[in-house]
């Protein structure tokens, strides 16, 4: 059992979905020779071939679009979004289509593609290069979202993204693409659709996805010391959302921080607090608070330390929590 | 079935030769040829300053690519080996044009004036481009690929409404010409006989991806089925350029519609500094490309024909470092932003919710300073 990071463990889990069924097929911008700008796809055209590791022309509406034509021949296409900012132009194939051809065909033409999305901020780049548009795709019924934060879910994950019978959003945390841990490639995984506690604790839940669980569980290690018991739990998946294992916790703790890079306003995290008051609201201690990103564009890069939640506005939140 | 069925393969050198149709006014030779259809001249004094802005935008270049290696920068998107073509399009605008670039045309911005360091500050990670776009009349640079090809026709439409003469220079790359708001600004253009000059450096490369992944046919042909003609010029060729954009210029000025340029040119440097180009071409490919170098067959040919001499590049030379000296000083001392410059101008109006928000913010740095840490407590994890 070697370590991998979470970049190779999804490469990895790509190599093994090829594999295990001939209808996967990678479509993507610089996917195929040069193995992806993030090297994701490394040496799987060279393996697979240029017929099911195809590298389209510069345009993501066609990625999709071509994508929803070999879903409905029996085909299992994965994309590849160069950067969250550029899933845009393909967002009317994925909200006016992709989403909705299995319903209006009453399930005759099951959607089974499959769209990864390196997302978020924090490497220092230009415009377009950090954004987290999940919230967009979340709010769009026939959609399914999930979002890895490890290499180990991030192996199993992607295999399970491409099995299903419904469109799958899976949002990689780019910045997250160089971290490592042990692969065990014959351990069973657990169900997609399911969230995690990842940290127990007992004096505030944390709820983060995506590379935001780091932070969560470095701002519950960081207050340990002090007393301050955080609970931490990975979403992992967006939509559906998996709350049970949260209300069960907040039931505990009493108290509850989401965390997400996304803009606060209208975020995941809006609907989370409303879920949460509507079923733990006579165990709340106080209410549900968001860390996210500000409600503005996202910034350049000198300024994205400031925007982005890190362990200091997880902390905050937490101590806010404790002053209702 | 795989890409051969279809007669195109990767790579295929002779898909990549320019062909018959190609205008060229200055060989790689530095020899003047003429063009039935395009001619120019130029005086001894414009040559030489078409050859001093090719120098010093090469120079911005290299110095940039070096403060990016040396961390100063976040990234740079290099222009090596497209000087030709991007100081050619920037002579043949007049100063009431407007120019839509993408994010590597450093050379036209040059041409508009706009300081070096204003484009810096970008790759910086400072701001969004700190020029003036509309004192300037060059767009700010737009990362997201193709989408300023409809912003020019609609500037190009508003020019039309206010019976003005100026016309409209949109650059986009050979990948772009793959997305649907390209082709759809092509027909707005058509349809509308906007004043717009499309401007497609075909530099061979969109990343990775060679030319034939996006177009079965030469990128110039394409226009002819939109509807408005299309022209492919040697892009290295700084004289064939100027004479062919000031010409599909002009006819968009007096209403003869759009024309699509291909700038037949090369990628002489990595996509940006975060690119490897030897994963994917060779290296004997870029060594054919430097003998057709933009700026060498022009000193080739001012120093033929008598039109500059030895003292003449060494001026260029050292103007060029103090250039060079300039920028690195400028770059290294770029005070960072404000981080709450953040919350301003997201809106006309700023609305009250963000107001609040950005006064959070505030008080929620200067909580830190209070606590006699000028940074937050514990060290943000990158
Ligand atoms: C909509 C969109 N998709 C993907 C990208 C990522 N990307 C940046 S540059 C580039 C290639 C562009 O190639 P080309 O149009 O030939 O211009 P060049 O970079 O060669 O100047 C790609 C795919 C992007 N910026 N925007
Ligand atoms: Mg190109």
């Amino acid at each position: 059992m070697a370590p991998v990071t979470l970049g190779k463990a999804i490469n990895m889990g790509l190599r093994k979905a090829m594999e295990d069924d001939p209808k996967v097929l990678l479509m993507g911008e610089d996917i195929g020779r040069l193995g992806g700008v993030f090297r994701v796809t490394d040496g799987l055209q060279k393996d697979f071939g240029e017929d099911r590791v195809i590298d389209t022309p510069l345009a993501e509406s066609g990625i999709l679009g071509t994508a929803v034509g070999l879903a409905m021949r029996g085909y299992r296409p994965v994309c590849e979004i160069q950067f969250d900012g550029f899933i845009f132009p393909a967002y009317n194939q994925i909200v006016t289509q992709v989403a909705k051809i299995h319903a209006r065909s009453r399930g005759r033409m099951p959607m089974r593609i499959v769209v990864r999305v390196p997302f978020g901020g924090g490497i220092g780049a230009v415009e377009h290069h950090s954004e987290s548009p999940e919230a967009y795709f979340s709010h769009t019924p026939g959609l399914k979202v999930v979002a890895c934060s490890n290499p180990v879910d991030a192996y199993w994950m992607i295999q399970q993204a491409i099995r299903q019978d419904d469109p799958v959003l899976f949002f990689e945390p780019k910045r997250r693409y160089w971290e490592k841990a042990d692969l065990d490639t014959t351990v069973e995984p657990e169900p997609l659709f399911e969230s995690r506690l990842v940290r127990p604790g007992h004096d505030c839940t944390v709820l983060a996805y995506g590379p935001m669980v780091k932070t969560a569980l470095q701002a519950a290690a960081a207050v340990e010391g002090e007393g301050r018991s955080l609970e931490v739990v990975d979403l992992r998946t967006l939509s559906p959302l998996d709350l049970g294992p949260v209300f069960e916790s907040v039931r505990r703790t009493g108290r509850c921080v989401v965390v997400h890079e996304a803009p606060t306003n209208l975020g995941l995290g809006s609907e989370i607090a409303a879920r949460i008051t509507e079923e733990c609201f006579y165990s709340l201690e106080a209410p549900v608070l968001r860390v996210g990103g500000y409600d503005t564009p996202y910034p350049p890069s000198k300024m994205e330390e400031d925007y982005l939640p890190d362990l200091d506005r997880i902390l905050d939140a937490v101590d806010r929590s404790f002053t209702f | 079935m795989s890409a051969g069925d279809i007669g195109v393969s990767p790579g295929d050198s002779s898909f990549a030769e320019a062909g018959p149709e190609l205008i060229q006014l200055l060989t790689p030779e530095g020899e003047r040829v003429e063009h039935p259809d395009y001619a120019i001249d130029l005086s001894p004094e414009e040559l030489r300053a078409i050859y001093r802005d090719l120098a010093l935008v090469r120079r911005v270049d290299v110095e940039a690519t070096a403060l990016q290696r040396q961390g100063e920068l976040g990234i740079w998107a290099s222009l090596l080996g497209q000087e030709g073509a991007q100081v050619g399009a920037g002579w043949a605008l007049e100063d009431q044009d407007m120019a839509f670039p993408t994010y590597r045309e450093h050379g036209v911005a040059w041409c508009r004036k706009v300081d070096p360091l204003d484009v810096i500050s970008l790759f910086r990670g400072c701001d969004n481009g700190s020029w003036d776009p509309l004192a300037t009349k060059f767009n700010l640079y737009t990362v997201v690929i193709g989408v300023q090809c409809l912003h020019a026709v609609g500037y190009g439409m508003g020019i039309q409404r206010d019976g003005s003469d100026s016309a409209v220079l949109a650059f986009l790359g050979d990948g772009a010409t793959s997305q649907g708001d390209v082709n759809e600004s092509f027909v707005w253009a058509s349809v509308f006989a906007a004043p717009v000059v499309f401007f497609c450096q075909n530099n061979q490369y969109a990343i990775s991806e060679p030319i034939e992944k996006q177009s079965r046919i030469p990128l110039f042909q394409r226009a002819r089925g939109f509807g408005f003609p299309g022209v492919r010029v040697d892009g290295n060729d700084v004289l064939a350029v100027l004479a062919v954009t000031r010409k599909a210029l002009e006819a968009a000025r007096t209403g003869q519609g759009p024309t699509f340029i291909e700038a037949y040119t090369y990628r002489m440097g990595a996509h940006t500094t975060s690119d490897d180009p030897s994963r994917y071409r060779l290296a004997s490919e870029m060594e054919a490309w430097k003998l057709k170098d933009p700026i060498e067959r022009v000193r080739a040919y001012l120093i033929r024909s008598g039109q500059a001499d030895a003292a003449f590049f060494e001026s260029i030379e050292a103007e060029s470092d103090e250039l060079a000296a300039r920028i690195r000083k400028g770059t290294t001392e770029m005070p960072d932003p404000d981080p709450s410059s953040m919350f301003a101008n997201v809106y006309a109006e700023q609305t009250p919710y963000l107001r609040e928000q950005a006064e959070q913010f505030a008080a929620y740095r200067a909580s830190f300073v209070a606590s006699g840490d000028g940074a937050p407590l514990v060290g943000s994890e990158a």
